[in-house]
């Protein structure tokens, strides 16, 4: 029978939430790495029971953890993370150059043929490779070095790599989304860049239409269409139909357009959903209800998706690494909230129930299907 | 034998309780403690200090014989009581919140 593991990372450790297909029931261990921050934790589509996780913490720095059982045991493995060459410079908020300097790992990214092949997103942001479970990571110095890397800069959580795409149909390409430079696109397996952000408009910056600068919070892919992109950006959902080389605004109906995360069905890859948020000075549910929207056409159409969810006094966040879904049949979706919730709907959020509801404030949630 | 107490999360990460204790050949200052202890437990590197540029983390001190020797320059020797093992070296973290 076919069971379904829920990796939650947290301001204050990992946990993970295992539950059979019916995903009424969950079993949940954790903390992992008490104390420490974990950014990111993802399964390897390889080979189910190696994950990788992101530990870091402002007294000690980055650590990556391997496990190869699913998560009941770690391991600790390379944290070197060193720019190729002379590093540069990017902008900073005041608009002067400042050094790249690593802080932490956003994401990480296995590959879907090898479980020791591996992709770092950092800040400051670059994109980085392993292919030894880990131990080593060497980057990809295309993606800084294509030529607007020194104009990047922060956003507000910093200048961070925080989405990596693969496309299941082509080895050599993927994208990147850095806050607050945009998408980057390459055909050629992380050799050369160019930028993907042709039709995003943002009023934050001099040139709101401008080749890089804008700040992309979550991109999402269909495996089984990987030419079609979804974007939650700063403000406005924005959608891709050929590979990153254009976008048009699918918000639509939605109450706003601001939010951080957005994700696909498992099987229908028409099927959307985002979390819309207040503002971007207000980092909460608008009226104080906890809504995801759904659309079953794209974008364009959204319906508001509550059974289940709190509609008075929620004042929580969803991340940009926050919502995930599985692949059973009735596609699961969920999302975690800065309020230590983790969302669950079994029906393709239809309805929804918190499978743990007082951890640490949720930063990312990634699910692993198991045969 | 050099007596060396980290913070619980080191502690926790190196899978080690109580004080660590490390064989030092030559002069006992913060490079050779630092050394000495990356090599036997190598999942601390770059927890202490950064694994480039070998400077301390902003965020972690290292004290002994009731001194604050965090500025000390890292091939100083540290003192006679630390090398001799009478006394630890402390490494501390911040008392920051979070």
């Amino acid at each position: 029978m076919s069971r379904v593991r829920v990796l939650v990372g947290t301001r204050k450790g990992a946990f993970i939430l295992t539950s059979d297909a019916k995903r009424e029931r969950w079993d949940i261990t954790g903390p992992h790495f008490a104390g420490w921050e974990i950014y990111h934790l993802k399964g390897s589509p390889a080979d189910a029971n190696r994950l990788y996780a992101s530990q870091s913490s402002g007294w000690f720095g980055q650590l990556i953890q391997r496990s190869n059982d699913g998560g009941k045991t770690w391991e600790p493995v390379g944290n070197q993370f060193v720019y190729e060459g002379v590093p540069g410079t990017h902008q900073w908020y005041d608009g002067t150059p400042h050094p790249w300097e690593f802080a932490r790992v956003w994401h990480l990214e296995p590959s879907l043929t090898d479980p020791d092949t591996v992709y770092a997103g950092i800040q400051d942001a670059a994109l980085f490779r392993s292919g030894d479970g880990g131990k080593t990571w060497q980057e990809l110095p295309g993606l800084r070095g294509h030529g607007s890397g020194p104009s990047w800069q922060p956003g507000a959580g910093g200048l961070c790599l925080h989405t990596i795409l693969l496309d299941p149909t082509n080895p050599g390409r993927m994208f990147v989304a850095i806050s607050a430079a945009g998408v980057f696109r390459t055909d050629d397996g992380g050799v050369t860049w160019r930028p993907a952000n042709r039709g995003l408009r943002s009023e934050g910056i001099p040139n709101p239409t401008a080749e890089v600068g804008h700040c992309v919070h979550h991109i999402a892919m269909h495996p089984s269409r990987p030419k079609v992109l979804f974007m939650q950006k700063h403000w406005d959902v924005m959608r891709s139909d050929d590979g990153g080389e254009s976008w048009h605004e699918v918000s639509g109906n939605l109450p706003t357009d601001f939010g951080f995360s957005i994700d696909v069905h498992a099987h229908e890859p028409n099927t959307i959903y985002v979390v819309p948020i207040k503002s971007d000075s207000e980092h909460f549910p608008l009226d104080g209800q906890l809504r995801v929207y759904r659309s079953r056409t794209g974008g364009n159409e959204w319906e508001a998706l509550t059974k289940g969810l709190p509609q008075r006094d929620c004042y929580v966040n969803v991340l940009r690494d926050a919502m995930a879904v599985d692949s059973l049949d009735s596609c699961g979706v969920y999302f975690g909230t800065t309020g230590g919730q983790v969302y669950a709907s079994a029906d393709a959020g239809d309805s929804w129930s918190p499978i743990v509801r007082d951890l640490p404030a949720v930063v990312s949630v990634e699910v692993q299907t198991l045969a | 034998m050099i007596r060396v107490v980290l913070p619980a999360h080191l502690r926790r990460l190196a899978r080690v309780d109580g004080e660590v204790t490390l064989q030092i050949d030559g002069r006992v200052t913060q490079r050779a403690v630092l050394d000495a202890l990356e090599a036997r437990y190598p999942m601390l590197r770059g927890t202490i200090r950064d694994q480039v540029t070998q400077r301390r983390r902003a965020f972690l001190r290292f004290f002994a014989c009731e001194r604050d020797l965090s500025h000390d320059p890292p091939d100083a020797p540290l003192p006679d009581a630390v090398a001799e093992g009478l006394e630890p070296l402390l490494v501390v973290g911040a008392m920051a919140g979070g």
